[in-house]
């Protein structure tokens, strides 16, 4: 199959689980815990590489998503005894990010794994890293381990969708009916975590952040509700890997950046244009209530 | 007015149980805050409830008990509790030690007997939702874990709409209600909650005159279907129109009882401190004004 097909479908794949989850992360104000997860979950990737000698997709994933939650848990500790929110955020993404990158590089002749593709991606080889099961050559690692995070993210948030929607709106009421909302932050927490570990090879740490909050964001002033805001969200992410992807044939750029640098040109027009909250549609009110 | 007793102006410490119930039956209060005549079916039963934020007492050692089918206030100054003692009542935040049953029993089996409406400031207003999807969510507890709500929960969501006069903006997104608008949907989605005991973090807070009306007639037709309320309310001129009891909470509890005992410039100036002046009415009934 063509490597142009691979390339697609990792890259839908991860807008896809990015965008659902992202609109909760920016509905809960969020936005920034994504960034600490996708950074923290660096270190559970390094940890993992040792320790199954090699690129173990399960074990990556249990790995990163431990490390993930991890770094969720030591935000909340840090901030209940009295450091300030985003001082704490701050703290404890790029310590553990840090670490992470101090184990990779003193092991870096032991293991396979590249500081810039991690940080990164490297989305144009997905094709060449395949999974072999049984000695058959299944396809693209990249695409089980994003098309399973995909399934569970979808599966979880269809089967828990109403306390999910009401922990992020009224966690006080949430946890007055007796919904374990704790519970229901860390399963948003450790999907994201999975989501993160699964797109790093695709976009890389950096760039998963943006995949995560940019298509959200802009679905966030395209309706005023959370079921369309969702799809939207994921149509967005979509939209911005396919056109992202033409790009960066079209200029032969970083597939990765030019996604991101789509998701963020979709954002600024939705910004100005849109029908309810567009910046420009505001202007053209206020003048004509002003005449 | 001799009859009442404040527990811990004196001795903060004091264990309330060791008082002599029973002995006054005409008197609604004891030493316990005790509004209810009988404890064992009391549709709240609070007991040594303290709470502390980092070290402080925020709460402390808080006992009463409240009467089915009353509206009761939960009064006091800013800073003295009040919305942290709703909170930990339904466990929302920890407490450090103290007993709560509800109907008898503890409280964590009677979850869908209570119907809780938070401050309106301590939700995002911008969230993407609409005034019934609002209401719905308090149908939530009943469902279990994975039910949605269907056709049923769609219509008891409409009716409660409907009670508070909101039926035409069912579809409307709520950033677009006004602040009383958005009161009366909380109020709506309490309703459709199905409780037999409320706990009411400032419904008044913010409303207009209109809206205030249109919730105190509300908690009247509730009152008259037996259900029991706890309103944490600022406004000290309107006390004796809208409640049956008072708590007065300045992070003890100064006392309760029935308003005509217990909402007296005494009580009061204990509660509030010199924060407050009288105005003493034609009726001497004191009509107060309270500092802000």
């Amino acid at each position: 199959m063509s490597s142009d097909f691979w390339i697609l479908l990792t890259a839908i794949l991860m807008s896809a689980s990015c965008g659902l989850l992202g609109c909760f992360l920016i509905l809960r104000k969020m936005a920034l815990i994504g960034d600490a997860i996708s950074h923290a979950v660096l270190p559970g990737i390094a940890i993992a590489f040792l320790f199954s000698g090699g690129r173990d997709s399960v074990a990556m994933m249990i790995g990163a998503t431990l490390l993930g939650l991890l770094s969720v848990f030591l935000i909340q500790w840090l901030r209940s005894s009295g450091v300030q929110s985003d001082a704490s955020i701050g703290i404890i993404f790029t310590a553990l990010f840090a670490v992470g990158v101090i184990i990779v590089s003193l092991n870096a002749r032991n293991i396979d794994l590249d500081l810039d593709c991690v940080l990164f991606g490297e989305i144009a080889y997905v094709q060449w890293d395949t999974w072999t099961w049984n000695g058959t050559d299944m396809g693209p690692r990249s695409v089980w381990m994003l098309g399973f995070a995909l399934m569970a993210v979808v599966i979880l948030l269809m089967l828990f969708y109403k306390q999910f929607k009401l922990t992020a709106f009224d966690p006080a009421l949430a946890a007055a009916c007796g919904i374990p909302v704790m519970l229901f932050h860390y399963m948003l927490m450790g999907l994201v975590s999975m989501t993160s570990v699964a797109s790093f090879e695709s976009v890389g740490a950096i760039l998963v952040v943006g995949m995560l909050i940019i298509p959200a964001a802009t679905a966030y002033l395209w309706t005023d509700r959370l079921g369309m805001m969702l799809l939207y969200s994921v149509v967005a992410g979509i939209a911005s890997s396919v056109l992202g992807y033409g790009a960066a044939y079209v200029w032969n750029a970083s597939i990765g950046g030019s996604i991101v640098t789509t998701a963020g040109v979709l954002f600024v027009l939705t910004f100005l244009l849109s029908p309810r909250h567009g910046l420009l549609l505001r202007k053209w009110r206020q003048r004509r209530l002003a005449a | 007015m001799k009859s009442f007793t404040t527990t811990h102006s004196s001795d903060p410490m004091s264990a309330p149980q060791s008082v002599d119930n029973g002995k006054q039956p005409q008197n609604k209060l004891q030493q316990h805050h005790k509004l209810s005549t009988n404890i064992e079916d009391s549709p709240l039963q609070v007991q040594g409830l303290t709470v502390t934020y980092q070290h402080q007492p925020v709460v402390q050692q808080v006992s009463f008990s409240l009467a089915e089918g009353r509206l009761i206030g939960l009064l006091g100054p800013n800073g003295a509790g009040k919305s942290t003692l709703l909170k930990a009542i339904l466990g929302l935040i920890p407490s450090l030690s103290g007993q709560v049953k509800v109907f008898g029993k503890p409280y964590e089996s009677q979850r869908r007997r209570i119907g809780y409406v938070p401050q309106r400031e301590s939700v995002d207003w911008d969230f993407p939702t609409d005034a019934l999807d609002v209401v719905l969510m308090g149908t939530y507890g009943r469902l279990g874990l994975f039910r949605r709500p269907g056709k049923n929960e769609r219509q008891t969501a409409l009716h409660c709409l409907d009670q508070v006069g909101m039926a035409d903006y069912a579809g409307r997104q709520i950033s677009q209600l006004s602040g009383g608008q958005q009161q009366r949907v909380f109020l709506a989605r309490a309703l459709a909650q199905q409780a037999d005991l409320y706990l009411m973090d400032e419904p008044f807070a913010g409303v207009d005159a209109l809206t205030e009306k249109a919730i105190i007639t509300l908690l009247e037709q509730m009152k008259q279907q037996g259900k029991t309320v706890l309103v944490v309310h600022h406004d000290l001129s309107t006390v004796q129109a809208y409640f049956d009891d008072v708590l007065l909470l300045n992070r003890q509890l100064i006392a309760g009882g029935a308003v005509e005992h217990t909402f007296t410039p005494e009580l009061l100036q204990q509660t509030y401190g010199g924060k407050m002046a009288f105005l003493q009415g034609n009726d001497q009934q004191g009509i107060l004004l309270a500092g802000k």
